[in-house]
């Protein structure tokens, strides 16, 4: 490799070994909130029912988990909401404090959690940023030092001296934003910033984020951005009801958390809001089932990109048919029709099937973006048999980045960087 | 130099434990420089952010003051007689208690209306009520200088006692900042705070000799039960300090002897380790309460 290109060359950092020393050590933390069934707000309630056992409920928001987070490594933190990953991070932050369990901790930590690092709105810009320059533990001169760098990665210049109170939440996030990048700390705790501001200043935190990694800066990314995970993080973990579902590979993470969100999610309630539609009551035969399937044959409503699509369909004859034909259109959420499989059914016997069951089963390979899609489905025949179901099935395709139009075909690429060898 | 490298960690960072929020911790500079800017940067929003500013502060108990010292000299007659300097102990005694009142009265609200801070990041909770405190003594300062004005003014010389004036401050200063403490925190849970304290820093106005001396019952029991109020005490000393009138009684002999003191004592230390505890066991779980 030519030496002088190397200095241009920002390196891309790996993960640190598994000998590197630990940024963070949390060990069987345990965290629970004791939400009264009955808020007892006043003093007068109190003293009316001083021995009133005050009902509430326990929620568990952590069940005991442990991990371990070395120097230098960029670690992510997925979950549905509800699973615990806030209260994670707000105990790392020293915001909570934990039933029980310890965690550690290698050097100064800057928070910044859920947009906005905690503004009083009443100041001004500049009085926040060192106000929560402070907070993070710099010391005031220390922080009106950076003051301009702050202002100015922001890009705030002229609203600097304006009270937060007059900003928008924009400005406001992207002033937290820099206010943590500027603190300089060891370990940063990030939660849901990568939709900050335009797509300049996204493009902007990019970069810092970058940076930060070719540092060696030991970050925790909370998000629900499958992209970022897999783009940034060494390690992820992904928590479901206070427990560690699954930890290790980013990509493999995401895939659990895509799979753990939709499987749930089509299971409550949204199967309920898409009710199949109606179908014209069948001349002789009817749908009697339709529905996908993984590879073991149980049903399923995710699939993922990529992988094939294995359908089963049952239509029940209430009488013999001949010339039986079966199409199934798969839609996607905007109702576009992406394609249809015919499946002309002949029996053995002759066009004519006397049968009263017919079951088709169908692998597709699936080019579809990931979304929601549903399933229409009509029987025909020449001889009097007309059903159309629409709507008979749904399902989700998923991916660990968000792809544009309406198909994501598989494709193969190569490219050749000039002055580089072949690998 | 590979490509591939692993990012050199920041060297000799030792794990260190971390056991949640609370009422100190962090580090005594990094309480004081919070503190510190907390009171600054309060301070300047209030009296930079209104258009008269710093005057409203000096506006307000001027304002009581002459509206009392015309009610109680030419209404009740009060001083004269009694007090020697009535008008300087009236305003003196104004000025102090504004400060006692103006400084619980915001603590009251202060962890509540700072939840945005309390709820994001970790920092020391007992600068909240403190710095409402500190705020409160900036304009106190401010005011002391109008009251020193005054005390000159009112022909009233400088003596050695004048120098006993800060340690009584320290006492006062004291249990403002143990009941700011108690009562930042109760309000978390308990709304009602903020109207008992009202009301019952109202009573405190009246069972302090601010607006007449203590003597002016003509009554030694009257005297004594005054004196189990320990901002009794510290105000009558005061004014014994500041205004060293050859008739007024001193707090021991208003309490009947050294005993009579106790009870003052025993209310002011119980106040001050109530305010520290209670602060001290709410201060790890208010990010919950809010």
């Amino acid at each position: 490799m030519p030496v002088e290109n190397e200095l241009t060359i920002q390196p891309i950092p790996s993960a640190p070994g598994p000998d590197a020393p630990p940024a963070i050590r949390v060990k069987d933390l345990h965290k629970s909130f004791r939400i009264p069934t009955q808020r007892v707000d006043s003093l007068k309630e109190r003293a009316v029912h001083p021995f009133a056992t005050r009902e509430h409920r326990e929620l568990h928001a952590l069940n005991g988990i442990s991990f371990e987070i070395r120097q230098g490594e960029f670690f992510g933190i997925v979950g549905r909401n509800g699973s615990g990953k806030s209260t994670l991070l707000k105990l790392l932050a020293s915001i909570y404090r934990a039933d029980s369990g310890s965690i550690e901790i290698a050097g100064r930590l800057a928070p910044f959690i859920e947009l906005g690092v905690g503004f009083n709105h009443d100041l001004t810009a500049r009085e926040n940023v060192v106000l929560n320059g402070v907070m993070m533990g710099l010391t005031p001169r220390e922080m009106r030092r950076r003051l301009d760098a702050v202002i100015d990665f922001a890009e705030l210049r002229e609203f600097a001296d304006l009270k937060l109170k007059n900003y928008s939440s924009g400005m406001m996030v992207r002033l937290a934003f820099s206010v943590m990048m500027e603190a300089d700390a060891d370990v940063l705790l990030i939660d849901e910033v990568l939709a900050v501001g335009d797509a300049s200043f996204q493009q902007k935190c990019a970069d810092a984020f970058h940076q930060m990694k070719a540092e060696g800066k030991t970050i925790v990314l909370v998000t629900h951005e499958m992209g970022a995970v897999d783009a940034y993080c060494h390690r992820a973990m992904l928590l479901s009801d206070g427990d560690i579902k699954h930890a290790g590979d980013p990509a493999e993470v995401s895939r659990e958390y895509l799979k753990l969100n939709f499987a749930s999610e089509l299971n409550s309630e949204l199967e309920k809001t898409i009710p199949a539609e109606e179908n014209e009551p069948g001349e002789g035969a009817d749908l009697a089932g339709l529905r996908i399937v993984d590879e073991e044959g149980e049903e399923t409503q995710t699939v993922e990109m990529g992988d094939p699509i294995h359908l089963e369909a049952e239509i029940e004859l209430l009488r013999p048919v001949p010339g039986l034909h079966v199409g199934l259109v798969v839609a996607n959420a905007d109702d576009v029709s992406m394609f249809e499989l015919s499946v002309p059914i002949r029996s053995k016997d002759g066009d004519n099937i006397k049968g009263r069951k017919v079951t088709v089963s169908a692998t597709i390979q699936n080019p579809l973006s990931p979304g929601r899609h549903f399933i229409h489905c009509g029987i025909q025949s020449p001889f009097g048999v007309s059903v159309f179901r629409s709507k008979a099935a749904t399902f989700v395709v998923f991916g660990t980045h968000p792809s544009k139009g309406i198909i994501a075909p598989e494709h193969e690429y190569e490219y050749v960087i000039e002055g580089e060898d072949d690998l | 130099m590979s490509v591939d490298a692993p990012p050199t960690p920041t060297a000799g960072l030792g794990l260190q434990r971390v056991s949640g929020p609370s009422a100190l911790g962090g580090g005594p500079r990094r309480f004081f420089d919070l503190l510190w800017l907390m009171s600054v940067t309060e301070f300047k929003r209030v009296y930079f952010g209104t258009v008269l500013g710093y005057l409203w502060s000096l506006i307000r108990p001027l304002l009581l003051f002459s509206v009392l010292l015309l009610v109680f000299t030419k209404v009740f007659h009060v001083g004269g007689t009694l007090v020697e300097h009535y008008p300087v102990m009236l305003l003196m005694g104004i000025v102090l208690f504004t400060f006692f009142q103006e400084a619980t009265s915001n603590s009251v609200t202060s962890v509540v209306a700072q939840e945005g801070v309390v709820r994001k990041t970790q920092f020391p909770r007992l600068v909240i009520p403190l710095a409402t405190v500190l705020t409160a003594t900036f304009n106190l300062l401010l005011n002391l200088i109008v009251v020193l004005i005054f005390v000159l003014a009112f022909g009233v010389s400088p003596v050695w006692t004048w120098l006993l004036f800060p340690i009584a401050l320290l006492f006062l200063f004291a249990l403002t900042g143990a009941v700011a403490m108690a009562l930042s925190v109760l309000y978390v849970r308990f709304r009602d705070v903020a109207i008992i304290w009202t009301v019952v820093a109202q009573v405190l106005l009246y069972v302090t000799p601010i607006l007449y001396p203590v003597n002016a019952f003509n009554n030694p029991t009257y005297e004594r039960l005054l004196m189990i109020n320990p901002l009794a005490v510290i105000f009558s000393s005061i004014r014994i300090w500041v205004l060293h009138e050859a008739d007024a009684p001193t707090p021991v002999h208003s309490a009947g002897g050294w005993l009579g003191l106790l009870p003052a004592a025993a209310i002011f230390l119980g106040t001050l380790a109530y305010g520290a505890w209670i602060f001290r066991r709410e201060a790890p779980r208010i990010a919950e309460e809010l």
